[in-house]
């Protein structure tokens, strides 16, 4: 039961991550991989908000949300939007998006030194809860929480509101769109903004979860979200929510019950299982994408 | 005459080096319809892209409503009241028909529920299914929605590429039918079309294109009633050759 209810916490983070990455691949069709320095970026920030600014952990989740919304639209400006309509568009951005993560690590390099940083003691409430025998922690609570608030918003933000059908009309012709009038520039900015600041919470959340950050946990989760969109099927935001919550509880199981080396080998062997049975994803449509 | 509310005039549109349209100029009257037609390939739809800011002109001038519109993006000109139907129809077929009908009032920033109800009024087999993807309907009905979602812009002037291309005959004639009460109701309407002679027959006036230049011009009835031009640019009349059977020229 413990190791179910860490493995949804940790999972509900992944799936977080993941979901702001398979965002923007299922409506532009563009692979950010500055998603992941985004990621590691807010985990610094959110630190220094609680150490300096003072604030509780909470009152630094929508500051972090913000700041990673920036840090989208600077992303997209920069890394994205010069190569527009080029030929090779998506290898282009691919390359130049990594080239700008690398350049975030080393400013967070530069500002906050190659150590593992940590909230100051205190952050966290001690309130504890027991469910069915388990020990249930209130930061993990609120883990879960945001994650799927955020979830669930988004979704019904893509399905149900004005703005999402104009990125599911993005996502299916950037051509229709525009002669319906839609700016697709405006568009593509903003949902790599909302990616990025749910990768941005993502990042917030697993360093409270695990009370470190380093400057390597971006590309640590890379691979991962990567599997989990797989997984997922490439694009679809519920995939991505089985899918992180998937590898969350195999990487924990693995630890358990395998022994601690063999997490990876679990969690991207079912990447290859997926890949080998469902080349499409759990949730993936062959050939048409949907959001 | 009052001033045209469009007026395009020495339009050039390249791709590289290929010069697609080399100097087109036309105008288009309010409340009038307007045809170009010509062969594939004679940049007609190059410069229905080029009016509706899809496409960036290499020159000319394009002028509706009295303002300067040459370099104007697609998104401005939808809420200027200046709407593309699309050639290939270009329907969001994973959307639902009531979302692609949404997104035809997306520059009004909210929903237009009531021109939405008045297309369902006009186009009840929209509103039978407008909880199913519009790439559920057939290529008619499709072509229907497309003229459906630019309406619910409420188009000044509306723009239509090739609306008649790969539909049956009887299709054709409703879609045509649709031009006319578009036309009737005060709209006015630029239609490119290869289906040339029926194009005229709508229209008020007409522009041939060759080759990326306008070989012939007036009004539309003057271009069907010169055996020459009709002989050289309209070809074979495939309604005429719809009514006797195929001919030694072969069928489709």
């Amino acid at each position: 039961m413990q190791q179910l209810l860490n493995g949804i916490f940790i999972g509900s983070i992944y799936a977080l991550f993941a979901i702001g990455f398979t965002l923007v691949f299922g409506i532009l069709d563009r692979l950010n991989l500055a998603h992941p320095a985004v990621f590691a970026a807010s985990a610094f920030v959110g630190i220094e908000l609680v150490e300096r600014g003072g604030l509780s952990l909470w009152a630094a989740l929508p500051i972090v949300f913000v700041f990673g919304a920036v840090l989208g639209l600077l992303i997209e400006r920069l890394a994205f939007r010069p190569l527009k309509g080029r030929a090779d568009a998506h290898f282009a951005g691919l390359i130049s998006s990594i080239a700008l993560a690398g350049m975030v690590i080393a400013l967070l390099q530069w500002r906050y030194g190659p150590d593992t940083r940590r909230f100051p003691a205190g952050s966290f409430p001690d309130t504890r809860y027991e469910v069915a025998g388990a020990q249930v922690t209130l930061v993990q609570v609120v883990i879960l929480g945001v994650s799927l608030a955020l979830m669930v918003g988004l979704t019904y933000m893509v399905t149900r509101t004005r703005l999402g059908r104009g990125m599911r009309a993005v996502a299916e012709n950037p051509d229709a769109a525009r002669v319906l009038g839609v700016n697709v520039d405006r568009i593509t900015a903003v949902t790599f903004a909302i990616s990025s600041a749910l990768g941005a919470v993502a990042g917030v959340l697993f360093a409270i979860n695990v009370n470190t950050a380093q400057l390597g946990m971006g590309s640590a989760i890379e691979l991962k979200g990567l599997a989990v969109i797989i997984v997922g099927g490439m694009g679809s935001l519920p995939g991505a929510l089985i899918g992180g919550l998937a590898l969350g509880l195999a990487e924990v199981f693995a630890v358990q019950y395998i022994g601690s080396s063999w997490r990876d080998v679990i969690a991207f062997g079912l990447l290859f299982l997926i890949l080998l049975l469902r080349p499409q994803g759990l949730l993936g449509a062959r050939k048409v994408r949907e959001v | 005459m009052s001033d045209p509310i469009l007026s395009v005039e020495d339009l050039r549109v390249s791709y590289g080096r290929v010069q697609a349209v080399r100097g087109v100029s036309f105008e288009a009257e309010q409340g009038s319809l307007v045809t170009l037609v010509g062969a594939n390939g004679a940049g007609k739809s190059s410069v229905i892209n080029a009016v509706s800011g899809m496409l960036r002109p290499a020159g000319g001038r394009i002028t509706f409503r009295g303002q300067d519109i040459t370099r104007t993006p697609a998104h401005a000109l939808v809420k200027r009241g200046l709407v593309q139907v699309p050639e290939g129809r270009q329907i969001l077929a994973t959307l639902t028909i009531e979302d692609n009908l949404q997104m035809g009032a997306w520059h009004t920033g909210g929903t237009a529920q009531k021109s939405i109800t008045a297309m369902y009024d006009r186009f009840p087999v929209l509103a039978e299914r407008r909880a199913l993807p519009a790439g559920a309907l057939s290529g008619g009905e499709q072509q229907m929605l497309a003229i459906a979602r630019a309406l619910v812009a409420e188009p000044a002037v509306m723009l239509m590429d090739e609306p008649s291309m790969g539909l049956a005959p009887k299709i054709v004639d409703e879609v045509f039918r649709v031009i006319e009460e578009i036309r009737a109701s005060g709209t006015t309407v630029v239609l490119v079309e290869q289906n040339a002679r029926r194009a005229l027959r709508a229209a008020d006036h007409g522009y041939v294109l060759q080759t990326g230049e306008v070989v012939h011009s007036g009004p539309a009835a003057d271009l069907l009633a010169d055996e020459r031009i009709v002989e050289a640019y309209l070809g074979v009349d495939t309604d005429s050759r719809r009514r006797d059977g195929p001919t030694q020229h072969g069928g489709l």
